[in-house]
């Protein structure tokens, strides 16, 4: 593994010009470039879902009307859901970082088919204009909710078949970015990297490929038969035409439940690859981390109906649901005790990756746990469509993944771009981003406990104090997001030089220059021991000093 | 990884062996469409394409001539479908 030394002599990837100007990026068949693309398009569309939350708290520091109409919340509850989930989370940290690092850290060139992944990037490119471009038309835009449950998807008269169709080309870069995934972890390690020997990303990102693959045809049919409904008004989910509304759900769910998993799955990669190399020491349980991801992704197929415990489907049912549910919180438990007992003892360096990670820890914790009192069915039923579940899905989803990728950001930042951020600016921001998340959120939990509902415009005026708290919380969020990005944003320009191994991480993209070369190996490595293997870096620091 | 690809060739006469079936197959669910099975209907055709299915799978996408990780693959597709079947009976049998 020692041939990263001559690989610096190539040119790097940033450097290399195949072609002119933007072509050198949007016809570029380098997985690290297509990562980069992803990059900007999904940050992009992460601070228009920022805008949307923004001015919906905003909306609701009071009761009735503050800056906007009803209709105009309903739309933007909806934008906010569909661009957050279809096109942030969900392609989120595989199309970025999966990308760039998954062939480095298993030792290829590239991934199995590099056209195929371009494509998945145009056709994620091609699904959010078809959701923007419904915007403008006429009809309005989308209020559904990003759910888009029957029978009122069928009857509003809003612009529903524009996004729906957005969704499903999404679907595709999705299970195309799955099936790529899928063959280039299984044809193309390098000498030596036998599935065990695989860092702990590269296996979350092949459970989270496998969902991609077999779960994400189901809600690509499901938004066929809605169109169909719509078009042609065949009688399939809505009951005024002899459909069945609960069939809606449990295809829709049937997808979107796993699709959690693909949100949640590769940031807890991502956290087994950072705690390590901040803590010095190889991961406690190696091997049970690897099998809980594919527990996660196996168990997550089976737990869809807890969504659905107050829509009328049968007792049997949801007795049933409930229990699977709870083994989810097994392998996610797993994970989680095999982190901290990493630390335990490890030499903890506290930089600003691993502060993000404890962030992590800390609030997906609070979002898991109280996804059990949404998985019991009694607890379910008086907090269901409250702010309760809004706040448990925003502490796994944002304080999961979303902090995640920004860890993942911070982490791989000098890989990427060879550029060192101010990192006393990134640890800064990580209080503001803190205080501000925890304001917005906890009190939601609070809220919903009190009865306020989910997705609605106006309140009761004994719940403006908590509104006024969340609503604080956002601009304190948004703040601490801004002086994040704005640092990194900068560093980008103004940035010191990256070294090829700034944190002393022991994986293969640490042993490559920063910026990798277009290639990534001069030659391809030949590995001979597991992936957080400290002891041979430790000696070689020994034997130079 | 760099294990050659093993070439498998399977004679015309399989082939239209293989596509006559289907089409005697198609045949079969095109007649008893028209019998009243009452609520095996539903189940019979079933049966029928996923023979039809096996057929293709099996020969026309050679999977019966591949490596197991294939078959593995096949499985795992397969369990799940199977599983989401079954978990979604639990509500239209018991509502």
């Amino acid at each position: 593994m020692a041939n990263g030394t001559l690989a610096a002599t190539l040119e790097n990837y940033l450097e290399y010009k195949s072609k002119k100007g933007i072509f050198a990026w949007i016809l570029s068949t380098d997985h690290k470039r297509i990562g980069i693309l992803y990059l900007v398009a999904m940050v992009t569309f992460f601070w228009v879902g920022v805008t949307l939350g923004f001015l919906m708290k905003l909306e609701m520091l009071t009761p009735g009307k503050t800056i906007v109409d009803a209709q105009t919340y309903n739309t933007f509850f909806t934008l906010h859901g569909v661009i957050m989930i279809f096109l942030f989370i969900i392609p989120g940290i595989p199309a970025v970082f999966g990308n760039f690092f998954l062939p480095i850290q298993i030792g290829a060139r590239d991934v199995a088919f590099p056209r195929l992944n371009l494509l998945s990037w145009y056709l994620y490119i091609i699904g959010g204009l078809f959701a923007i471009i419904s915007l403008f038309l006429q009809g309005g835009p989308i209020d559904t909710g990003w759910t888009f449950y029957v029978p009122y998807s069928i009857r509003t008269t809003t612009n529903v078949i524009l996004p729906l169709l957005g969704a499903f080309i999404l679907g595709f870069s999705s299970i195309l970015t799955g099936l790529n995934f899928i063959t280039t972890v299984h044809r193309l390690r390098a000498p030596g990297m036998t599935f065990f020997r695989m860092p702990l990303f590269v296996w979350a990102l092949y459970a989270t490929a496998w969902i991609q693959v077999v779960a994400t045809p189901v809600v690509g049919i499901t938004i066929v038969l809605v169109i169909i409904e719509r078009l042609l008004h065949v009688g399939i989910f809505d009951p005024a035409l002899g459909g069945d509304p609960l069939l809606f759900q449990h295809l829709f769910w049937i997808y979107s439940h796993p699709a959690v998993y693909i949100m949640i799955l590769p940031a807890m990669g991502v956290v087994s690859e950072i705690i390590p190399t901040f803590a010095k020491r190889t991961i406690f349980g190696y091997k049970v981390i690897a099998f809980s991801s594919l527990a996660i992704a196996l168990i997550g197929y089976f737990v869809w109906a807890h969504h659905m415990f107050t829509s009328g489907m049968s007792d049997t049912s949801r007795m049933v649901f409930s229990l699977l549910t709870f083994l989810v919180a097994v392998p996610s438990g797993v994970k989680v005790f095999n982190w901290v007992a990493t630390l335990y003892k490890g030499s903890i360096e506290l930089r600003a990756p691993l502060i993000y990670v404890m962030m992590f820890i800390f609030l997906f914790s609070i979002g898991g746990l109280t996804g059990l009192v949404l998985g019991s069915l009694a607890t379910d039923i008086h907090v269901t469509d409250t702010y309760f579940v809004v706040a448990h899905f925003h502490y796994v989803m944002f304080g999961g993944t979303a902090v995640i990728l920004f860890a993942a950001l911070h982490y791989w930042f000098p890989k990427m771009f060879g550029k060192m951020y101010n990192e006393k600016l990134a640890i800064w921001a990580t209080p503001l981003i803190f205080i501000g998340f925890n304001m917005l959120y906890f009190t939601m939990f609070i809220l919903g406990y009190l009865g306020m509902p989910r997705r609605y415009w106006s309140y009761l005026p004994e719940y403006q104090t908590l509104h006024i708290i969340s609503t604080v919380g956002s601009w304190i969020l948004v703040a601490g997001l801004m002086l994040m990005f704005g640092n990194l944003i900068y560093s980008l320009f103004k940035g010191k030089p990256a070294e090829a191994n700034p944190w002393g991480g022991v994986t293969l993209e640490w042993q490559v220059p920063s910026p990798p070369p277009v290639e990534n190996f001069e030659e391809i490595p030949v590995v001979n021991h597991g992936p957080y293997d400290f002891s041979t870096i430790n000696e070689n620091k020994d034997g130079k000093s | 990884m760099e294990k050659e690809h093993k070439e498998h060739f399977i004679p015309y006469g399989t082939y239209i062996l293989v596509w006559l079936s289907l089409i005697s197959l198609t045949v079969l669910t095109v007649t008893i469409a028209g019998i009243d099975f009452g609520r095996f209907s539903l189940f019979i055709a079933l049966l029928i394409a996923a023979v039809k299915s096996t057929f293709v799978i099996n020969y026309f996408m050679h999977i019966k001539f591949d490596d197991l990780i294939f078959k593995v693959f096949l499985l795992v597709a397969l369990v799940t479908l199977a599983s989401i079947f079954i978990l979604t009976s639990t509500d239209i049998f018991f509502r």
